[in-house]
């Protein structure tokens, strides 16, 4: 199932292709540790990435996400695929056949930053040997301008240059999310991949660090994967968005386009429940039955058919390719065209109701035709205005 | 900290070091500072060292030579000291009690024996090199007529014999210094060989996984599985009988952490299988380091503090061990002294029960025991400074 995802993007824009990438993991049972089954946590992903820009890959846990983005860094070796790396000096690389050492020489150009900033730091460093390591292994400075070149990092990033003596005990989760970025910028690298940068930081540091991103990326001229499962922190980051599930991208589009537009099924039941704290946006989310399969045993055909609401007979037998449905739009549906699916809506088309119509809203809403219990898990309360 | 004590100077003092320190302590620091409020941990390792500086000065705190047999001073009961003009000893007469045929000793106060410190006695060689002479304390020899067969109500040359003596009439005292070289050391080299052997292990089948990690948590399955005694046994029969005592005691040592480097290997293997899934590994990987780099900066660094609360926990178990081998007789050979060989004077209950003192070296293995506990607990609590 290859799909040519790059149809009519310019080759020279392009940092990095990932095709048909799987990783599975065995599953090892009984006395000898026979491999009894596989989790196919990455099943077939395709896209690619284009200089300068982010890409945000969302999806629900589990879904394979952080995999990918690991598999790309041969932090996991990755089970079949190719991974194709745009290195500014070697060209070309298939990062997945590298041997050792061209590994080591293309591994600078791709960095990570991590979720967890306490598992992310070694302890038993201080932060100014932490954000030196890169340098240190590469042998890139050495002495006095390996202290410069940290003082300088730990700047760009926010903290003090005299935080180098410290030890990432004595920082916040936000501060130790800097010094995991500085650690990623030291080799400045062409591609960082963030592995949910923000999902362990609380609102008001998610922001800064946000922030902190998308200036480093204008300075430094970085790309991002930028890996996370909150829609909204997507949408502000990313330049374009590909969704994944259970394994495999559904869809793959401009973030624009993919939130207002989208050609999944899937995409549309997650867009739908992103929860909009605005009191007159009172809808009711497309609710999926069921849960998410296991990586282990996915079903037959599309791996999305047993909760789609669209599912026709030709789901269950045929797993439909990632496809270019409209220019720049990938969507992996057998309906992509012909369904009309509800994105998220534009501000300018919500219509703003006076206090009055929303009493009368209510009103009709306690008083209509509605069974009292049918539609209460939806947890909408229903208050008399009066 | 200290607020209410001390002026106010002082105070600010204090919260200016603290805040200097804030944030630039290592982990070590934060460890240091944490055992040192636990008082039982403290006391744990002042008693210990204690005991390892008696060790190490063995010869010049022991009045009498370890060895010297003296046949008139069979049994001897614990000397009196009392105070004339200093510490002095009582003189002693010796009787034969004629129903039980063995000698009973009664103390004649009337004429005393000052305790001379710093005196002269039998040379030694300090730390094995310093040839000498003077001992911490003794009583000086009287002139006594050697050849003398004691009789009945006879006096007898006064003997400082702290701690009695036993059937060969040699001084409890003086052995169990002597023992405790072995019995203190025989511990200490044990762990470190077996801390090396499982550190190594441990960490290899930790990081590697896979199949080195299965063909080596079997070996350690197995070796588990053997009884110990009946193993130690076996091994320390197989050495030959004619072998130096420092080589006796190489092979013993060899033997003991044969058994212990499993447990410690298992405990390492835990924690390397935590810090190999940490991120930081995963950024030094991605860095371009090596898994050798890897090991040494990330995951060795990370379990030192764990290898050694739980080295210092296998110790009194090595010692432990040693004891129960030469209390049975398969450890340390005579003339080697350690608190074991000591003990196997004290099989049977009849001596027990007429000599007590015999059963010292006992009280000795207790304490260090206890103080290796004491000192392991301060060690765990330290280690997690967080928790």
């Amino acid at each position: 199932m290859t799909v040519e995802s790059t149809s009519n993007v310019n080759e020279d824009e392009i940092l990095l292709e990932v095709k048909n990438l799987k990783k599975h993991f065995p599953i090892k049972g009984g006395l000898m540790r026979r491999v009894v089954g596989e989790v196919k946590a990455v099943d077939g992903v395709n896209f690619f990435i284009k200089k300068g820009e982010t890409l945000g890959l969302v999806g629900e846990s589990g879904c394979g996400k952080s995999t990918t983005g690991r598999a790309i860094l041969r932090l996991h070796e990755p089970t079949d695929g190719e991974i194709i790396f745009h290195d500014p000096k070697l060209g070309k690389v298939h990062i997945e056949e590298l041997n050792a050492k061209d590994l080591k020489r293309v591994r600078p150009n791709m960095q990570i930053i991590f979720q967890d900033p306490f598992s992310s730091l070694d302890p038993r460093m201080t932060v100014g040997r932490i954000v030196a390591e890169p340098l240190v292994i590469n042998n890139v400075v050495k002495g006095r301008a390996l202290r410069d070149r940290v003082a300088e990092l730990l700047t760009v990033v926010g903290l003090r240059p005299e935080h180098a003596t410290r030890y990432p005990h004595a920082f916040s989760g936000g501060q130790r999310q800097r010094i995991g970025i500085a650690r990623a910028l030291a080799l400045n690298p062409e591609l960082v991949i963030c592995d949910e940068p923000v999902s362990a930081l609380d609102v008001s540091v998610q922001a800064q660090v946000l922030n902190l991103l998308e200036d480093l990326q204008e300075q430094f001229n970085l790309t991002y994967l930028f890996v996370a499962h909150d829609l909204s922190v997507v949408e502000h980051i990313s330049d374009r968005v590909a969704v994944m599930y259970v394994g495999y991208l559904v869809e793959m589009a401009d973030t624009e386009d993919l939130y207002y537009n989208p050609q999944h099924p899937y995409t549309e039941a997650l867009l739908a429940a992103i929860p909009k704290p605005d009191p007159r946006n009172r809808h009711r989310p497309v609710r999926l039955p069921g849960d998410v399969p296991s990586p282990a045993n996915p079903p037959t055909g599309c791996y999305f058919h047993p909760r789609c609401p669209y599912a026709q007979d030709v789901c269950v037998t045929e797993r439909p390719p990632l496809r270019e449905v409209v220019p720049n739009h990938w969507s992996a549906c057998h309906f992509s065209e012909e369904l009309n699916l509800k994105g998220v809506p534009r501000l300018n088309e919500i219509p703003v109701t006076t206090a009055p119509s929303a009493a009368d809203a209510n009103r009709l809403q306690v008083e209509g035709t509605e069974p009292p219990h049918s539609g209460s898990s939806n947890g909408e309360v229903t208050v008399s205005l009066q | 900290m200290a607020v209410q004590a001390g002026s106010a100077d002082d105070t600010r003092a204090v919260a200016k070091k603290d805040k200097q320190d804030a944030g630039q302590m290592s982990q070590r620091q934060l460890m240091f500072r944490r055992f040192k409020q636990s008082k039982l941990a403290v006391f744990g390792l002042i008693v210990l060292f204690l005991m390892y500086l008696m060790a190490a000065f063995s010869s010049f705190l022991a009045p009498y030579d370890y060895d010297a047999i003296d046949s008139s001073s069979s049994y001897k009961a614990p000397t009196k000291v009392v105070w004339a003009g200093g510490p002095a000893v009582c003189g002693e007469v010796q009787t034969l009690d004629e129903v039980n045929l063995e000698w009973k000793y009664a103390n004649d106060c009337t004429k005393t024996y000052p305790i001379q410190f710093f005196n002269r006695s039998y040379p030694y060689k300090l730390f094995g090199l310093i040839p000498t002479n003077i001992h911490l304390f003794g009583v000086p020899q009287q002139p006594a007529d050697a050849n003398a067969v004691p009789t009945e109500g006879q006096a007898r040359p006064a003997k400082l014999y702290l701690l009695g003596g036993d059937k060969e009439g040699r001084d409890v005292f003086s052995r169990m210094l002597q023992g405790s070289r072995v019995s203190l050391t025989v511990g200490l080299v044990g762990v470190i060989f077996a801390t090396v052997l499982g550190s190594i292990l441990g960490t290899a089948s930790g990081y590697f996984g896979g199949a080195i990690d299965n063909v080596m948590q079997r070996v350690i399955e197995l070796i588990g599985s053997i009884p110990t005694i009946p193993l130690w046994a076996a091994l320390a029969a197989a050495l030959p009988g004619n072998i130096s005592v420092v080589r006796r005691y190489f092979f013993i040592t060899l033997i003991l952490s044969l058994i212990a480097w499993t447990g410690l290997a298992r405990q390492v293997r835990g924690k390397v299988l935590s810090y190999r899934t940490a991120d930081y590994t995963s950024a030094a990987r991605a860095a371009g380091g090596s898994h050798m780099r890897v090991i040494l900066t990330h995951m060795v660094p990370n379990a030192m503090s764990h290898i050694i609360v739980v080295a210092a926990l296998a110790v009194p178990a090595t010692i432990l061990a040693e004891t129960t081998l030469s209390f049975l007789g398969f450890g340390m050979q005579a003339p080697a002294v350690s608190w074991g060989t000591l003990l196997q004077d004290a099989q049977s209950i009849a001596v027990v029960t007429r000599y007590p003192w015999l059963l010292l070296p006992g009280v000795a293995v207790v304490l260090a025991l206890v103080c290796y506990q004491f000192l392991g607990d301060g060690l765990r609590d330290a280690a997690d400074p967080y928790g």
